[in-house]
């Protein structure tokens, strides 16, 4: 490929991050995806690097011992090389700065990656995930709740699904009416359905109220949504932004709902910040992770200037407040932010986490993403840089959601299907690209790309995975995957999430889990239940070959249980 | 009895109760010499028995013609009393006051209490220094069992018995104490079985402003190092701490007298400031109000975590020196009497799994901090709602039992205890029916006191199968190695079991407590049941083969 100056250095020395002192040498191979280390050992162990993943490749002064090479992945993985070339190191450094920039969707990894799947495996793989299925499980269609084909062909909003739950009492009119005050079309829909007491989540983004604008059938649109819930006299509009900045929406004629409009409405401002506040606030974080050995002041300092875990408070009380109103007070919520498509989908999904039990399994967490990101037009391919664009538009959305999700499994360790694990893994997936489900920014985008058939969908390859994901205290029907979760947001409950920002510490991994001690027990538990099942079906007296699987019975003192020497990481 | 005299009003009726997590309780309120009661006499409300000596402060306010008062606990909890009339209020006050702050020792519950079980093996008896020091001769015959400090003359807060260099005569001991800050002469503290190097731990050298040196104190140390190798001094106040103490007599030992040892100096602070770290620590948790930047900034200013990380990092550098470098290893501050102690008991647990067992870790409090001479009486009359001029209270066994719990926390497999073990410790070290934590050294328990006499061992109580169940670990897996626990600080947290205790319901996580138990010990049962069935496999099948064999 025309990209890869140099496909092949030899003599190069990757660096142990966790102690300077160790290297391994070996040689590096570019391949159009990949950088492979391959160690000049007897082992040959190899570390391959996703292109795709690269946020940013460095060249700190040249060495006596060589001329050193940072990369840096978007999952904060550092890679240090030392070259002994400095032509090579260049050119390594020209082609991984090229190839983790594609221009084009194109060159981007899902569209070479071939997991040998034929045509309908991968058509089977892509219907893996049914949202109309997750709908009809929230029980709509329904006498108030019906699908509106309003968007086929995306006609009314393009950054919409084409599939769209509105009221019954919601008339093409007034759905294009309402689509027409609100941002980029961004109408009223229906995101999540309590069964239990018919309140729902709904989601837009700001309606184009400026100082005095105003539009009956969004006006009607609200109404329809507050009569869907027969039982309640009002609703909550739950704007995620602070109230500062709606405010100063309204001087570019958008803004938030007029009081005096609406009726029965109460507004809410949740005072999550924007995508660039977000952004800064991110790369504060990680450079404290990265910082080697940081005094206690200094990581504190850190973690509380970076702002990062005030973020991920206010976007969890945002789905507290909703979770809170639908669940207790009986009440629906509009949530929508600017465009709704950020701070919106983030309150969304984690007031549905908290609310529905379904959404903290596995297969319930996938179609949460599905739904609440993938379909409704969250801008994956602007927010996570899959290609050579505006940074500005680059922001953790995801990853505070994410975070939110972990910090819940702090509080609630039997709450969860999943680990956290699941978490990091789905996090660099949304960031490398390697499928096709995080590509693009809209549902018509991946249409028009024809992602179903060009690439391949990532759920059903993490569900194959699931025993790797899954935590083993996690039981359906243990009180805490029951019913509604309440956290406290108390700012001590927020921790610094290290497997994620401090992945430097790699030394940690090797440690002690209880989480992998119990998955062990439980796996050796499944075998013994089967073993003892096999005894019990031997009729009485029949006496059969000794050789049965006898030598399948390790002790289950695999891993987890003996810790291992490790050093000590200052 | 004296104690009839602090109690003015003994009871008080309508009394209102509020309690973190638990609903209101009105009862009667009881003063007794050593407890305050609150009984609703209705059978299924618990009722609140609280030590008197459990009582860190109280605030009183005044409503109308009713009071409250509010107690704040040494186990950190807050209660809440509201008391109909004023008199009686500041009667109770009164009397609280008075009785959680007797000075005489032997007023204090445990020579009172006495025990509803069978105590069926003496905690008193259990870790004799003979014993143990049986143990070692079966190592290395290097060391010797010395009686030179039989009647504490010697130095006063050393046990009766210690073990010196065996070619270490008492003479030379008495010397060598008179040349050590309170007589603490060096003494073996650990002996690393892996390499046969050891640990020793003294007070400070009394070198004073004209650089005193003692010939027998440098005999004494060099004894222990194997020839050609030179050992670590590992002086846990920073170098211009230690030089400053040459004025008022104390320092530490001269490169040019000590040649065959290293000296490091590492930072760990002394008693007040850690007592005001803990006070602000506690501060910060307990203002449910702060906003996330105010929390952050006040846990940080707090300092406590930084210093949970100075103890740690040197404790790792004297298991590294003993482990790593096969060096032998002489730790001391001032007084050799609290970080000395943190830093000798936390390399221990590093380095010797037994520390890590239930006994073991009994065995280490016992050796290292009771019989150690760590004043527990002086660090633990006050806890974090002290307030006031302060007489050498500090949280110095606290900091050593939160260290303890952040490398339990980074190696979850190999310690036979869990963190409820480590609590009971904290709350029983400031307030118990117990005497095991009493007086500040050997001497005043056994001489002074008479302790083992007349209290009953809280390791008596523990060590009971019924109590031991609710504090074995159930991850637990024997592991013969050293450990070593990261010290970085993304590495290190706060303490939730302690300092959150009382402000966040801990429902959830005793539920995956209870959840991670229920897993294995269905784990445990099935083994049993497949073992069962393959023995009788095995039977049956050497019954059966005569029968296919002929």
């Amino acid at each position: 490929m025309e990209n890869i100056r140099t496909p092949k250095v030899e003599h190069v020395r990757l660096i142990d991050r966790t102690n300077p002192r160790r290297c391994s040498v070996g040689t590096l191979y570019l391949s159009s995806t990949h950088s492979i280390f391959v160690e000049n050992t007897e082992a040959r162990r190899e570390t391959w690097v996703l292109h795709s993943l690269v946020s940013s490749v460095e060249r700190p002064p040249v060495s006596p011992s060589g001329n050193p090479l940072v990369i840096r992945c978007k999952n904060f993985q550092v890679f240090q090389l030392l070259i002994p070339q400095e032509k090579d190191c260049l050119d390594v450094q020209a082609s991984l700065s090229r190839l983790s920039r594609p221009e084009r969707y194109g060159e981007l990894s899902c569209f070479s990656f071939n997991p040998n799947l034929n045509k309908e495996a991968r058509d089977e793989a892509w219907s893996f995930i049914d949202l109309r299925g997750d709908y009809v499980r929230m029980g709509i269609p329904s006498n108030l709740w019906y699908i509106t084909a309003a968007n086929s062909e995306y006609r009314v909003c393009d950054t919409y699904p084409s599939d769209l739950y509105v009221p019954k009492s919601a008339t093409p009119s007034v759905i294009v009416g309402s689509a027409k005050f609100r941002s980029r079309g961004r109408f009223p829909v229906l995101s999540y359905y309590h069964r239990d007491n018919s309140a729902s989540i709904c989601r837009s983004s700001q309606p184009l109220s400026g100082f005095s604008a105003r539009s009956t059938e969004d006006e009607q649109m609200i109404q329809a949504i507050m009569k869907s819930n027969p039982a309640s006299e009002f609703m909550y509009v739950v704007d995620t932004r602070p109230k500062l900045n709606a405010m100063a929406n309204r001087a570019a004629g958008k803004g938030y709902e007029n009081e005096d409009h609406y009726t029965n409405i109460k507004l809410q401002f949740i005072g999550i910040e924007n995508i660039h506040v977000m952004r800064n606030s991110q790369q504060k974080i990680i450079d404290v992770g990265q910082v080697r050995s940081p005094s206690m002041g200094d990581f504190l300092w850190g973690l509380e200037n970076s702002g990062w875990l005030k973020h991920i408070k206010a976007v969890m009380d945002a789905g507290v407040f909703i979770a809170r109103a639908v669940a207790e007070e009986g009440i629906s919520v509009l949530v929508h932010c600017s465009d709704g498509w950020d701070r919106t989908a983030q309150a969304c999904s984690v007031a549905s986490i908290l609310l529905d039990p379904y959404y903290r399994t596995l297969k319930g967490f996938m179609v949460l993403i599905e739904k609440d990101w993938v379909a409704f037009g969250h801008k994956f391919s602007h927010r996570y840089g899959h290609l050579d664009s505006d940074p500005k538009e680059i922001s953790p959305v995801m990853d505070q959601f994410l975070e939110c999700v972990w910090q819940l499994m702090e509080q609630f360790p039997c709450a969860f299907e999943f680990n956290e694990r699941f978490l990091l893994q789905l996090h660099t997936y949304v960031y490398s690209c390697q499928y096709g489900n995080f590509l693009a920014n809209s549902q018509k985008e991946r249409r028009d790309l024809r992602i179903q058939e060009r690439t391949h969908s990532v759920w059903p390859h993490l569900w194959k995975d699931q025993a790797e994901y899954s935590n083993p205290l996690y039981r359906a029907d243990h009180s805490q995957t029951q019913g509604v979760l309440r956290p406290v947001t108390t700012p001590y409950c927020f921790k610094f999430w290290k497997a994620m920002y401090n992945r430097l510490d790699q030394a940690s991994a090797a440690r002690q889990s209880p989480a992998d001690c119990l998955s062990a027990v439980r796996e050796e538990t499944q075998q013994l239940e089967e073993e003892l099942s096999t005894h019990q079906e031997v009729p009485r007296g029949t006496v059969h070959s000794p050789t049965r699987q006898e030598n399948s019975f390790s002790q289950g003192e695999e891993d987890g249980g003996g810790a291992k020497e490790d050093d000590q990481s200052q | 009895m004296e104690f009839a005299e602090l109690i003015k009003t003994p009871r008080v009726d309508g009394v209102v109760l509020h309690r973190p997590f638990l609903p209101l309780v009105e009862g009667t309120l009881c003063l007794t010499g050593h407890h305050l009661i609150l009984s609703s006499r209705q059978d299924n409300t618990e009722e609140l028995w609280l030590l008197h000596a459990d009582i860190d402060f109280i605030e009183k306010r005044f409503v109308g013609s009713s009071g409250t008062i509010i107690v704040k606990c040494k186990d950190l909890r807050i209660i809440q009393l509201d008391i109909p009339g004023m008199e009686e209020c500041l009667n109770i006050a009164s009397s609280i006051e008075a009785l959680s702050t007797l000075d005489s020792v032997s007023l204090m519950y445990p020579f009172f209490y006495r025990p509803m079980f069978e105590v069926i093996e003496d905690g008193w008896n259990l870790f004799l220094p003979e014993e143990s020091f049986k143990d070692l001769e079966s190592m290395t015959d290097e060391w010797r069992l010395s009686e030179v400090n039989r009647d504490f003359s010697i130095c006063p807060s050393y046990p009766p018995l210690v073990v010196v260099p065996k070619d270490t005569d008492d003479d030379t001991l008495l010397k060598v104490a008179s040349f050590r800050h309170g007589g603490r002469f060096p003494v073996l503290s650990y002996y690393h079985k892996k390499n046969g190097m050891v640990m020793m731990r003294a007070g400070q050298p009394l070198i004073g402003p004209n650089g005193r040196r003692c010939k027998e104190d440098e005999k004494l140390i060099n004894a222990t190092l194997r020839a050609g190798k030179r050992g670590y001094i590992i002086d846990t106040r920073a170098t211009a701490v230690a030089q400053q103490a040459k004025a008022r007599g104390g320092g530490f030992e001269q490169e040019a007298n000590y040649p065959q040892w290293r000296r490091i100096h590492k930072t760990i602070e002394r008693y007040s400031v850690l007592q005001d770290s803990l006070i602000k620590l506690v501060e910060a948790c307990n203002d449910q109000s702060h906003s996330m930047d105010r929390w952050l900034s006040k846990l940080e200013a707090s300092n406590w975590l930084s210093h949970i990380k100075e103890i740690l990092t040197t404790a790792c550098l004297a298991a590294q020196c003993i482990d790593r470098e096969g060096a032998t290893v002489l730790v001391h501050g001032t007084e050799g009497t609290d970080s000395t102690l943190q830093v000798t008991s936390l390399a221990q647990i590093l380095l010797d799994p037994s520390c890590r067992t239930i006994r073991g870790f009994q065995a280490l409090v016992e050796r290292e901090w009771l019989q150690a001479g760590h004043p527990f009486q002086h660090r633990c009359a006050q806890s974090a709602y002290s307030s006031g001029k302060l007489h050498g209270e500090a949280p110095i066994f606290l900091l050593f039992l939160d260290c303890t719990w952040q490398i339990l926390r980074q190696f979850p497999c190999s310690f036979e205890f869990n963190e409820n073990f480590l609590v009971l410790l904290f709350e029983h070290a400031y307030a118990t029916q117990f005497g095991t934590f009493l007086g500040n050294s050997a001497a005043e328990r056994s001489a002074t006191l008479k302790l083992p006499q007349k209290t009953v061992s809280l390791w008596s109580w523990v060590n009971r199968p019924q109590e031991m169940e609710g504090f074995v670990n159930p991850l637990y897996e024997p592991n013969s190695l050293v450990i070593w626990p990261s010290v970085a600080p993304q590495s290190l947290q706060l303490w939730e079991g302690v300092f959150l205790r009382w402000n966040r319901s801990s429902k959830c996580l005793d539920e995956a407590y209870e959840e991670m138990v229920h897993i294995i010990e269905y784990n445990k049962e099935l083994q049993k049941k497949v073992n069962s069935l393959r023995r009788q496999l095995a039977q049956l099948e050497t019954e059966g083969s005569p029968l296919h064999t002929p």
